[in-house]
């Protein structure tokens, strides 16, 4: 255990240290010579998968705060918190990797008083900060509680609900409007993914890939923090991943089957593989697996196909955000080790802060609160030992 | 009312006096290094391509409903009366959406510059707007690149068209393509020779996006009372329970225990 936890500190220590590195050449050089960014490719994995991933990644928060508290189911109550927290962590860091992707990122507050609301990049714009602001006052809680802080806490009780719909009213517009950013590039984009149906697919998929993440921390919280969500909650997330993954893939099919685009998908080219690869990742393999009881059924089983759906939809958005264009722009893009460098750094920030809030704040439900309390002093300073491990 | 220019390739003999009056309007460099290069840049806003003795010039289509424009989130970029699609860096926060959605892929990046700037051909807005004839079409020698009414240049093309049948594809580039542009093109090869895509749809790009950002406004009251309605029928029945039973201490989450262990414990 404590060979594994230094070798994750070192990789941590390295992942920053590079990533401090190409900060610097970022700003001191300009984008030119810190991305493979081009006239021809003016978007690369900053906006492909630092954004749209990043954001697609955080949408556990809004499906889970709203089964529980607008569909009250309680018995997925428990997960509530890690969600909202991974949201929370995962849009400021959204919001540091645009800082990295804008030309001059120091007028990233223009859109307040420059506005253009036939632009869906200002729509975007708005809900992500608007939703920002829903997702630290819904996260506020947590560490109100823990410094024991009542009078804020009854505040934010009252008005939660109205707090959770607001949230899940942002999340469905800017998790679909990230789709729609693509709707103005029909000649553009390839006919595997422009659809008109694409803030469609964008925000279904969201969902799925939000139950997914929620899966798939519980079984990463287990391993590294010896708490883990029970079973049945797991099974029953797994159950609705099915429902979802499944509208999802006839909708899918509907919609390349209308378009006439079937023909395609079997004539080699560059964008059929990987179109192949995103389809069986997101929706072949996990829905086989699913359909089956037995890995429906095991922790194990459903850790996997969780991983399967991240993935596979994460492929989906490199898909439209950068396969997808490479066609019509006439280049291939491979990102530059720094833009590579700058992903990392942030993905471990990510890591590093949700281990950090897990140790320190009332995150997971503890298994403190069905042993008795004494011993949780102990607890305490030991995890204080392996601070930022 | 909306000016526009009309660019006739068999007229053009590939002087490139265009280019020259460009680069100096816009206080660019040109040289021979820079009269040699054959795409549009950061810092050559219009080529004249050559194949054989064929010629075409390519600018900034200043499109009648830009795309570049409407997807810009801090109005940088603007369609005038007039008809130039001008720029305004100051603005500009440097997402490069317009250059991802440019059909024509016309916006270039200074990608070198640490306070980078959007570069494009923005129809010498200034002097349009002085009433004067735009740079290129005031160097033009033979007429190749003309300046005037758009109503006015779309009637003289169809004119050119219906008298010389068969010395030009009979097709006006720009008339129709996303809507209309202010750049209207005549040419006796296929404009795809020259990397003209002639099968861009008739509509405004801005369509596409505005059928779905359109229905927001709608959106977000019916999600409201939906979602506030379904809140409140799933709470009904503890509602209920609430009335008959002593009301019990509510606690919308369970683990509020922690913080108060360490409490007790200090
Ligand atoms: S050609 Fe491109 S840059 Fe020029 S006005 Fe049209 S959309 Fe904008
Ligand atoms: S790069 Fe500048 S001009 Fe272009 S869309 Fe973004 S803010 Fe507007
Ligand atoms: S209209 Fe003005 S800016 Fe545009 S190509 Fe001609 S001279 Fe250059």
């Amino acid at each position: 255990m404590k060979i594994k936890l230094s070798f994750w500190k070192l990789v941590f220590f390295f992942l920053m240290a590079a990533g401090v590195y190409a900060t610097y050449v970022r700003f001191a050089k300009g984008l030119g010579p810190s991305t493979n960014l081009s006239d021809q490719f003016p978007w690369g994995i900053w906006i492909g998968f630092d954004v749209l991933c990043g954001v697609m990644l955080a949408a556990g928060g809004f499906t889970l705060t709203a089964a529980v508290h607008i569909l009250n189911i309680k018995r997925l109550k428990p997960i509530v918190r890690p969600t909202i927290l991974t949201a929370f962590l995962g849009y400021v860091l959204v919001s540091v990797a645009l800082l990295f992707d804008l030309g001059k990122p120091y007028n990233i507050w223009h859109p307040l008083i420059m506005r253009n609301p036939h632009s869906v990049m200002f729509e975007v714009a708005y809900c992500v900060m608007l939703y920002t602001a829903v997702l630290s006052l819904e996260f506020a809680p947590i560490v109100l509680e823990r410094f024991n802080l009542q009078k804020p806490l009854k505040i934010i009780r009252a008005v939660l609900i109205p707090l959770v719909i607001g949230g899940v009213i942002l999340s469905t517009l800017h998790q679909s409007s990230l789709g729609t950013l693509y709707l103005i590039m029909p000649e553009k984009l390839h006919p595997f993914w422009y659809t008109p149906l694409l803030p469609v697919f964008f925000f279904l998929s969201a969902i799925a890939v939000g139950l997914a993440m929620t899966i798939f921390e519980s079984s990463m919280s287990a391993k590294h923090f010896g708490r883990q969500l029970e079973l049945p909650i797991i099974q029953e997330l797994g159950r609705v991943l099915l429902v979802v993954l499944s509208v999802y893939g006839i909708l899918r099919f509907e919609d390349l089957l209308h378009r006439g685009v079937l023909k395609l998908l079997f004539q080699p080219s560059y964008e059929t593989y990987l179109f192949w690869l995103e389809l069986t990742l997101a929706l072949i393999l996990p829905l086989a697996l699913l359909t089956q009881k037995k890995v429906r059924m095991t922790a194990g089983g459903l850790y996997v196909t969780a991983v399967l759906v991240v993935l596979g939809f994460i492929t989906n958005r490199l898909n439209v955000s950068i396969t997808g264009l490479e066609g019509s722009a006439g280049v291939r893009y491979i990102p530059k080790w720094t833009e590579l460098a700058i992903t990392a750094a942030i993905i471990a920030a990510g890591f590093a802060l949700f281990g950090l809030a897990t140790k320190y704040l009332p995150i997971f439900p503890s298994e403190t609160e069905h042993v008795a309390h004494e011993p949780e002093v102990v607890v305490g300073s030991e995890v204080l030992s392996h601070a930022g491990d | 009312m909306s000016k526009a220019i009309l660019y006739d390739a068999t007229l053009c003999i590939n002087c490139k006096q265009c280019e020259a009056a460009c680069a100096e309007k816009n206080q660019l460099r040109y040289d021979d290094a820079v009269a040699a290069e054959d795409r549009q840049s950061e810092h050559k806003f219009t080529v004249v391509l050559a194949k054989g003795d064929k010629y075409m010039r390519r600018l900034c289509m200043n499109c009648a409903d830009p795309a570049c424009a409407s997807v810009c989130p801090v109005a940088a970029l603007r369609k005038t009366p007039e008809g130039p699609v001008i720029y305004e860096a100051s603005r500009c926060m440097g997402c490069r959406y317009c250059m991802v959605a440019c059909p024509f892929g016309v916006p270039k990046y200074e990608w070198n510059k640490l306070v980078p700037r959007v570069q494009k051909c923005t129809m010498c807005s200034d002097r349009v707007e002085a009433g004067k004839q735009t740079s290129c079409a005031d160097a033009c020698p033979t007429g190749a690149t003309k300046f005037g009414e758009r109503d006015e240049l779309i009637t003289e093309a169809q004119q050119r068209l219906h008298d010389n049948p068969g010395k030009y594809v009979n097709h006006i580039y720009g008339l129709n393509e996303v809507g209309g542009t202010s750049v209207l093109l005549l040419s006796s090869v296929p404009f795809e020779e020259f990397g003209y895509r002639t099968d861009l749809t008739r509509d405004p790009l801005p369509l596409f996006t505005y059928r779905v950002l359109s229905r927001i406004p709608d959106f977000i009251p019916l999600g409201g009372v939906v979602l506030g309605g379904v809140w409140w029928i799933t709470h009904r029945r503890e509602e209920v329970a609430a009335e008959e039973e002593p009301p019990k201490k509510t606690v919308f989450y369970p683990s509020s225990d922690p913080s108060q262990g360490d409490r007790r414990a200090k």
